[in-house]
Parts: structure tokens; sequence; C-alpha cells
């Protein structure tokens, strides 16, 4: 079971602001998905490997070659922060 | 003698470097070479991580990773693949960085280095290769910063991170290591050490087998040592004062020279590893072969070849491998004929002395020329001929020119901007040798101008013959050679 | 101008008249719409159309109109996926499908509405509200590609690209009463498709018949360097649409019609298995076992993808930014304004699922329940060419009826997500009615095997004439 905390501390680790009314709300709803969830309890898979991928393909590798860039003023063209043509944010920490 | 560790020293490095002799990034085309362009045009919609793009790899950073691996002595994994670490960070586009984590392309390596008891042996726990993220400026300091620029022509560069065991015990090993491992990375041709964020080391050490602390952005292999020492240095007065070392990360300060505790946020990183489902997984230990074959010889194997063919001292051996570029540079000389021990001498003691005088960095060989950078100016270059160096120890093998006289030559050189040889720079000079009989006329008069000093060295004061060539020095102009000069002094005064 | 036309009958039309005046028409339609299908209309595509009839064209495609869904990025018109957090942004390149249909001289009509990151079944987490369903104004097309599934079938576009997770593209085509495939993972490049479930989804062709599908097909299919998971094959679909399926073997799992299923829906798809049987099929049941295990997994496995493929909507370089005191704050803000509730929820879920000390609770258990459910088909298509089944249990279901429980929500990927699960492909065509709704038949074969379901697909078409009923609403 999810506790009000973890709803919290999941809301950190995916920088999600979560307020107070809506960590109850969340932990409810959850809660109710997380126990579906542990229905595949009760199916023992020790010996079974996972699946990742579906085709079993290995050595996907592009040659060394240099193609072009975007123009500066492309890069920059969805945001109005920006600075001396770099991406402006406020301070980090 | 083996080394005692009176402080009980233990240090671990993880050191990024980063491929930029490649011509590409990691996952996308754009260019490596961007280390002078303005900021974020060396992008693009992959390295921006723009939704809906793909990495793709560049199969090149898997070959220099097996060509590391391999020099390191380690072991090439049987499958290797690609996991995503989850966190946020503004030089991160993603939110999350493409590395290796459980299935690391190399593991268990070894690196022999001089240490402080001889030949010590480094663990390589693994290597891996991953993607560097973006660069940071901080508006104003970093304690008081007023917001961020960003400038992604850095992001997506290839990495290879090695992480070592903890096996070295003093700062002055944690040096040499890293001198070894650039010096082996340089022969590998994977990497310019001159460059930029080419190198960045993060280091664990601890006391008298206690807590480790990490030490951050440690951005030269130089400032390691004094990262470390400081942080030795304030691990053992905790101590000493009955403090207990806790586990943290601290930041080097490079300006400052200390480290400074960075807090600990009240939230633990969690980085939610998986498998990056776009890149699929690797099996390449098919390709070792091929890539055995285009392994250079490295530098230990070199140094002993050195000793055994040119018949030259360990440590001048030791000084002509530090660089591979500087190795083929004697091998070169030595190949046109000239005596390899007086080339050896002139090569490692006199030439490399004064490139590190100068601020010199060694920066390309051609086969024919040897080049540099100044450390703090790339702007500032110059050159040095293989054919140069070869007529140089030629003439002084032939007593034609002094020593005083070949170094005076390699000044002129390295700080001249015209291109002359040897012999058009002892001529305009006029540092021929001084001809015999120059040389008498010298002594005698010498002789006859000091008594008192000639009585002195005769009642036995050995200094006052250091005199009397000083004068027949100065008489000639520096151009007779000391040791003759001496010689006949002597052999005058015994008559 | 016919409102519901062909790829071959507005090909024809092109030829009669232009391709500005076949495109000016869809444009109109588009003006009048009801249902609320596109989010953007191309202000690019008159002067598209009017360059091919100047310049001539003699691509496949030459002028015909297409609706793209809100993921796939299309070069300079907005790529929102539904979310508020795009807001402004738009890319400055194609996708793989994008420039393939280009080349082959599409048309691009406008984007189309979808549940937000392609996460829901209704278009109702869309930012933009949802999509009306042609055949009953107040009920949902389905989703996640219910815009593109709804403008087909309102005849607002001959027929549109979406994407398909767990159902995204067959769903909709079910509730909407047109054609709808999920097509191999791999057999479509991913590049530039804004990823929701990286290892689970692909670009899907939605048309009012199967020859459209495979004329689309042909288009964008195929191996692209730019996509890693990009896998080569030499398929051509159109040479799939033989109108004869004797000798087929199909295989009905009896897992896909569990509890809850609509007992019409049921009654259409035995139908339409007899129907086969009556043109020559054999069918018999098979058991999946580990069928009923499959969403929960897909759930975890694609929460888990999406919480990560997320993070980089971060306010930073695009879309949303919220004022925050700094940078980690700035993010938590415009993330927490800029998602919408079920994707908010899909992310904290999958991030869950992931972390330290649930990894392989959830994460790991998920793919491992994967290998035992992909085991199930491939022993069941061993046996049988061809799985057939419903591709929704029930029809479509009014306009929030279901959007304040997940887990119901949820239940109308049951039929679907297991074949992305699985990576085979899939297709839904109509199949029956049930109080004016469509019903959708969902036709399963082996990676690959593209050609055996749209043959099978096909031969049901050309034998039966539900793919030919209008919906009435919007006639
Ligand atoms: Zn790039």
């Amino acid at each position: 079971m999810i506790t009000k905390e973890d709803v919290e501390h999941i809301g950190w680790l995916a920088r999600i602001e979560i307020s107070e009314q809506e960590t109850v709300e969340y932990m409810e709803k959850l809660n109710s998905v997380l126990e579906y969830f542990g229905q595949l309890d009760e199916l023992p898979t020790e010996d079974i490997d996972p699946t990742y991928h579906v085709a079993e393909v290995y050595n996907v590798f592009r040659e060394d070659e240099v193609e072009e860039c975007l123009p500066q003023e492309t890069v920059l063209v969805n945001t109005e922060n920006k600075q001396d043509g770099a991406f402006r944010v406020p301070k980090i920490g | 003698m083996a080394y005692e560790n009176p402080d009980g020293v233990k240090i671990g490095l993880e050191i990024h470097i980063q491929l930029n002799k490649l011509k590409t990034k990691m996952f996308c085309g754009c260019s490596t070479d961007y280390h002078n362009a303005a900021p974020n045009t060396h992008t693009c919609p992959i390295c921006l991580g723009l939704p809906g793009t793909l990495p793709v790899l560049n199969k090149k950073v898997v070959e220099a990773a097996i060509k590391v691996g391999l020099a390191l002595e380690g072991e090439i994994a049987e499958e290797t693949q690609f996991h995503r670490k989850n966190y946020f960070y503004p030089d991160l586009p993603k939110g999350f960085q493409i590395t290796q984590y459980d299935y690391p392309i190399v593991s268990n390596g070894k690196v022999v280095i001089e240490g402080e008891d001889g030949e010590h042996v480094v663990g390589i726990t693994r290597a891996h290769m991953e993607e560097d993220p973006g660069k940071l400026v901080h508006i104003g300091s970093i304690e008081k910063s007023k917001g961020v620029l960003i400038d992604y022509n850095r992001s997506g560069m290839p990495l290879i991170e090695t992480v070592t065991e903890p096996d070295m015990r003093s700062p002055k090993e944690a040096r040499r290591f890293l001198d070894k491992f650039r010096n082996i990375l340089e022969y590998l041709d994977v990497f310019d050490g001159n460059l930029e964020g080419a190198m960045r080391v993060d280091a664990n050490v601890s006391v008298h087998w206690g807590t480790r602390v990490e030490v951050k952005n440690i951005s030269s292999h130089k400032g390691v040592e004094r990262a470390l020492l400081y942080e030795i240095m304030r691990q053992k007065n905790v101590i000493r004062r009955g403090g207990k070392i806790v586990q943290e990360t601290r930041h080097f300060d490079e300006g400052r020279g200390v480290t400074i505790s960075m807090r600990t946020k009240e939230e633990a990183e969690d980085y939610r590893y998986f498998r990056e489902p776009d890149l699929m997984p690797m099996r390449v230990r098919d390709w070792i072969p091929k890539i055995k074959e285009t392994l250079p010889e490295l530098p230990d194997a070199k140094r002993a070849r050195f000793i055994e063919q040119y018949g030259i001292t360990d440590m001048h051996a030791r000084s002509l491998t530090s660089k591979i570029m500087l190795a083929d540079f004697y091998e070169a000389v030595c190949a046109k004929g000239v005596d390899p021990k007086v080339a050896a001498t002139w090569t490692a003691d006199v030439f490399l002395g004064e490139l590190n005088y100068r601020d010199l960095l060694i920066s390309s060989y051609d086969g024919g020329t040897i080049g540099f950078i100044h450390a703090k100016d790339p702007e500032v270059k110059n050159s040095f001929k293989v054919l140069g160096m070869t007529e140089l120890v030629n003439l002084f093998s032939e007593g034609k020119v002094s020593d005083r006289a070949a170094v005076e030559v390699i000044r002129t050189i390295l700080d001249g901007t015209e291109e002359k040889t040897p012999s058009q720079i002892i001529k305009e000079k006029g540092l021929f040798k001084a001809e015999d009989d120059l040389v008498t006329k010298a002594v005698a008069e010498a002789i006859a101008e000091n008594a008192a000093a000639v009585q002195d060295y005769l009642g036995g004061t050995e200094k006052s013959l250091n005199f009397l060539v000083g004068q027949v020095m100065k008489k000639t102009k520096g151009t007779a050679d000391a040791k003759t000069a001496r010689e006949l002094i002597v052999k005058e005064l015994k008559e | 101008m016919a409102k519901w036309m062909s790829v071959a009958q507005v090909k024809e039309k092109i030829k009669e008249s232009s391709a500005e005046e076949v495109t000016a028409r869809y444009l109109e339609l588009i003006g009048k719409s009801k249902i609320n299908g596109y989010v953007t209309v191309s202000d690019k595509a008159l002067e598209q159309a009017k360059k091919i009839d100047a310049e001539g064209h003699d691509g496949p495609l030459a002028g015909v109109p297409i609706a793209i869904k809100d993921n796939i990025s299309v070069a300079g018109l907005p790529n929102s996926c539904g979310s508020k957090i795009l807001e402004g942004y738009i890319p400055p390149f194609n996708a793989h499908v994008i420039e393939k249909l280009l080349a082959a001289g599409a048309v691009i009509l406008g984007k189309t509405n979808m549940d937000e990151f392609a996460m829901g079944s209704s278009t109702e987490t869309s930012h933009f509200g949802p999509s009306a369903n042609p055949w009953d104004l107040e009920r949902i097309p389905g989703g996640s590609s219910g815009g593109s599934a709804a403008v087909v079938a309102a005849g607002e576009a001959p027929f549109a690209l979406g994407s398909d997770t767990g159902g995204s593209v067959r769903c909709p085509a079910a509730f909407c009463g047109v054609v709808g495939l999920k097509p191999t993972h791999g057999a479509v490049s991913r590049y530039g498709v804004v990823a929701y479930a990286n290892s689970l989804e692909q670009v899907g062709p939605l048309a009012n018949n199967v020859e459209d599908i495979a004329v689309l097909m042909d288009v964008i299919a195929g191996y692209d360097r730019r996509d890693s998971t990009s896998i080569e094959s030499k398929t051509e679909y159109q040479k799939a649409l033989v109108d004869d399926i004797k000798d087929l073997k199909i295989g009905v799992p009896k897992e896909f019609f569990g509890e809850g299923i609509h007992p019409d829906v049921e009654k259409a798809v035995w139908d339409a298995i007899h129907k086969y049987e009556s043109l020559g099929a054999s069918w018999e049941e098979v058991s999946m076992p580990n069928i009923k295990y499959a969403l929960a997994s897909y759930y975890i496995i694609a929460m888990s993808e999406a919480a990560s493929n997320l993070a980089r909507f971060d306010g930073t370089r695009h879309g949303l930014r919220a004022n925050g005191e700094n940078w980690h704050a700035m993010v938590s803000k415009t993330r927490a304004e800029g998602f919408g509730t079920e994707t908010k929820r899909r992310i904290l879920l999958g991030t869950y699922a992931l972390s330290a000390g649930y990894h392989d609770k959830y994460y790991l258990k998920a793919l491992k329940v994967r290998t035992l459910v992909k085991q199930d088909f491939d022993k069941a298509l061993s046996k049988v060419n061809l799985l057939m089944a419903p591709t929704t249990p029930n029809p479509a279901f009014k306009i929030g009826e279901k959007i304040e429980d997940p887990l119901t929500l949820y239940l109308s990927d049951v039929n679907t997500c297991p074949i992305n699960l699985a990576g085979l492909s899939s297709i839904s065509v109509p199949c029956g009615f049930t109080d004016g709704l469509p019903i959708g038949l969902q036709i399963i074969g082996k990676p690959f095997d593209e050609p055996s379901v749209l043959r099978a697909a096909y031969t049901f078409e050309q034998n039966t004439d539900y793919h030919t009923k209008r919906p009435p609403e919007v006639a």
C-alpha cells in the first residue's frame, strides 16, 4: 500500500508538485491500480526471463559520419527564455 | 621496502573521458568539433532530446570502448546494453542519461603504475559507455546564481567512464595512475587530453580505512593530487579532533584548492535504472581479434623495447614513452642513424625540459614534425622537426657544437617564429665550437693573468680550477668546450 | 463530391478536378465539423495541393489528403500530444512516416485529437477536450487515436495515421466503425513519434476500407536507420489483398470473450468467424491461460517507460513554463500545471514501479509476465494461421462515463494490449452494430505476417457490407 509519504516521495522523484489534498486523492487512485497490479504475484515467474523487446535483434549501429546540425535560431525557436544563444533557466537549487 | 601507508589512505577514482577524436556524437550525427563554437550550434533534434527523437549508437564508440578495455587488460562482456539513468537536471535534455548499468562493456582490468614502493597494480572495476550532458554557465557564482545558461553543444558527446578499485594509497599514486591512464588512452588515439573537459575525475577517499568521501568536479588531472592532499588532511584533522567522517559528496574548488561539502539532499536520489528500450543489446566479442590487430604498442611494452633496442636508461625510456607523439618523434630521429643514447638525452632531458619550462603541450606529430600548443593559450603554437633534432644530435656527437650551444639551438627554435635549421642558427649566432688553438691561447692567457688562482689550485683548492675554466669560457665567448678547457688547464699546470 | 471517398476515388477526383479542389473540399468539411477531431488544421494544406497541381507529382499519394495524429511530428505544425505542457511547441523536423508521406505526394490536412500523450482510450484526457464519436456525438470515439478514427469515420479525411501502444489504433477504429492496423513492432519507424511506451508502440493507419490501409502501409512501412528497433522487411502490402481465405485456420482464444463482454459484441464476432467458415476457413478454440495477466503487465511496462519518456517535458527548452524560485521548483510546477490528471497518475505509477525496492516487484515482474503472454501467442499461432477476437469487449461508452475510475478505463485495452506485449500484427475491421454503434473484429497474426492479416480482413470486407455503413448524424 502506498502511503501519503510515498506519494510525496514519488512526486518529488517525478518532479510533479502535489498539493495536500491531491496527495490523498492520488493515494487512493494509485492504490486501487496497484492492487490490480498485485494479481501478478500469484503467477510464479522465478524461472522466466524478462522480455524487454520482442524482436531478438543485436548490434544496431550507425557509422561515424557527420550530419548537419540545426541553426542556433531554430534550436531556440520554441522558447522565449534565451540569452546569448543559450537557454536560460532559473538558478538550480 | 613495502609502503606502510601510515594514514591508511585508500583512493579510488572514477574517470570520465570524452571520445573527442571521433567525428560525431554518441547517438546523432552532430560534429564533436564544438570546442570553440557558439552555444547551441552543434545540436540537432536528437541531442536536444526533442520529443519523438531516437538514439542510434555510433559504432566507433563501441570500438573505442573495446580498445580501452583491451588496453586495460579487462574482459569484454559477452552481451552488453544501455540503461536509462533517470534524474532531473537542466543539462540533461531528456530527463535521463543513456548509460550502462549492470552490463558494462568492460570489467576486471588493471593498470600497473610506479607506486610508492615500486610497481603497483591498480584494479579497474569496470569501464562503460555513456553520453555527456550539456554545459551550464551560472550567471554570477554557483552559490549566488541569478540564473543558468544552457549550451547543449556538449550534450550527447561520447564518454567512457572508468571506475577503479580503491587501490591507490596516496595522492601521488592517484596522480601517477591518471598520468598512465591518460597516456594509454592517447596511445589508443581515442582521445585528445588537451581539449577542455576531455577528462573529468571524481575520487573516493578514506583515511584509516574508514568512511569514504566522494570528491567531485576535479577537472584537470593535475588537480587530483591537490584535491586529495587537501581532503586527506581535512579528514585526518577531523579525526584528530575526535570527530567522525561522514559519508558525503564534496566539491573541489580548484581556485581555492579546497573541498566543500555539497549539502546532502533531504531526499536521496533514486535513478530508477531500466534498460533503454530504444537501443538494442550488443554482442561484440567477435570484434576483439580485429581490434586487437589495430592496437598500438602500449607504453609499458614500448618502454621495454626502447631500453632493449636503443640501450637507453629506464628513466629516459619512461620519459620518451610518456607521450606517444614524443616516442614516435624519438624513433624517427633514431631511424636517421644518430646515436640513440645521445638522442635520448637531448630529447628526454633537454628538449622535453624546455617544453615544460615554456608550458608547451605536445599536440601533434605527423612523421616529420612534432607540434605543440601552449597549455593556457591554444593560439600559441610551435613545432620542431625530426630533421632538426637529427642534425643537432649529429653536430653534438661529432663535437662540432658544445652542449651549451646545442641547448641554445633548441631554445632558439622553440622561441623563434621563422623556420631555421640548427646549422643556420649556429652560423648566425656564431655557436660553432672554438678552434683548438683559440682555446689553447685562452688557456695560456687565463693562467698568466690569474696567478693567485693558479697558486690556490696547486695548493689543493679544487674550486679555483672552475674559476680558471670560467675565464677560458669568457675569453672564447662560450664557444669552447668546457671539458676540453678543463683538461687543457690541468695539463698545462701539471707540466 | 461524395463525402466518403476511398483513396482510389480521391485520386480519380484529383484527375477530374484538381488536388486543390479535393483538399479545399476536405477543409470545408472540417470547418463544419461537429466532432472536434482536429486540434490543428494545417494552413499549408492548400498550398501543398496547389504545388502538386502546378508541378505534378508521380507519387502514389499525389494530392491525396491525410490526417495525422498529434503525436507524430510534422515540421512547422504544432505537436501537442493533447497536452498543455507542449503548448506552442512546433517541431523543426518531420517524423520518418511524414517524410515518406510527403515524398509520396500526400497533403497533410492537420493534426488530430488524442488522449494526452496517448494515455487513454477515449480522447477524454486531451487538453483540447474529447472528440465525439460520429455514430453518437454523446459518446467517445475511443482512443487514444480517437481524433484520427473519428475524422475518417466522419469523412473529414480519407485516411489517417494513428499510433497504437496498447490498442490506440484498433480501439477507436472499432468504436468508430473504421479499419485500423497495428503493424508488427519494428515494421514502421517510430522516429519523430512522441514516445509513450517505446517497446510496445507502432504507428498505424486508419481508413474506411482495408485496401486503403494497405496503400498507406506501402508508403510508410520499411526500415529506417534512425530507429534502432526498425526491422528490414520486404512486405508488399497491397499484394496481400486477395479475396480468398480457403484453408485458413483460425484460432479463437476464449479468454478474449471474458466476463463483461457485451452479448451483441460476442455474437457479431462469432458471426464473423462463421462467415469465414462459410468462405472455406476452419476454426478451433485455443487457450491462452496467461492472457488475464496481460493488462496488468502492459500497464506496468507502459507507465514505467512513460514516466521516463515524459521527463523531458520540464519547461526548459519548449512548451509551458511555470514560475518557480529555482529550476527544480519551476519544473515541478510546470509539470503539475502542464500534465493532466491521468498522465500524472501514470507518471507517478511508472516512477513507483521503477523505484528502489519496487523495480523487481512491478517492472521486472511485468516483463516476465510479458514472456508468458508471448509464449501463449507463440503456441497458439503455431497451430493456427490467425487469431480472431473482439477488438473491444464493449461498444463506445458515453463521454464522462468512465473517466473518474482509471481501472474501468484501462479495461478497454484488455483485448488489444496483449498483442502489443507480444509484438504481433493485428487489425480491427467493422463486423456489426449494437444499438447503432459499431463493433470491431480483431484479426491477429504472427510478427510480420501482415499479409495474412490483411488478406483475411480484405476477404471479410469483400463478402460483407459493414464497412459501407456511414454514421447518420454526420452524413
Ligand atoms: Zn545532435
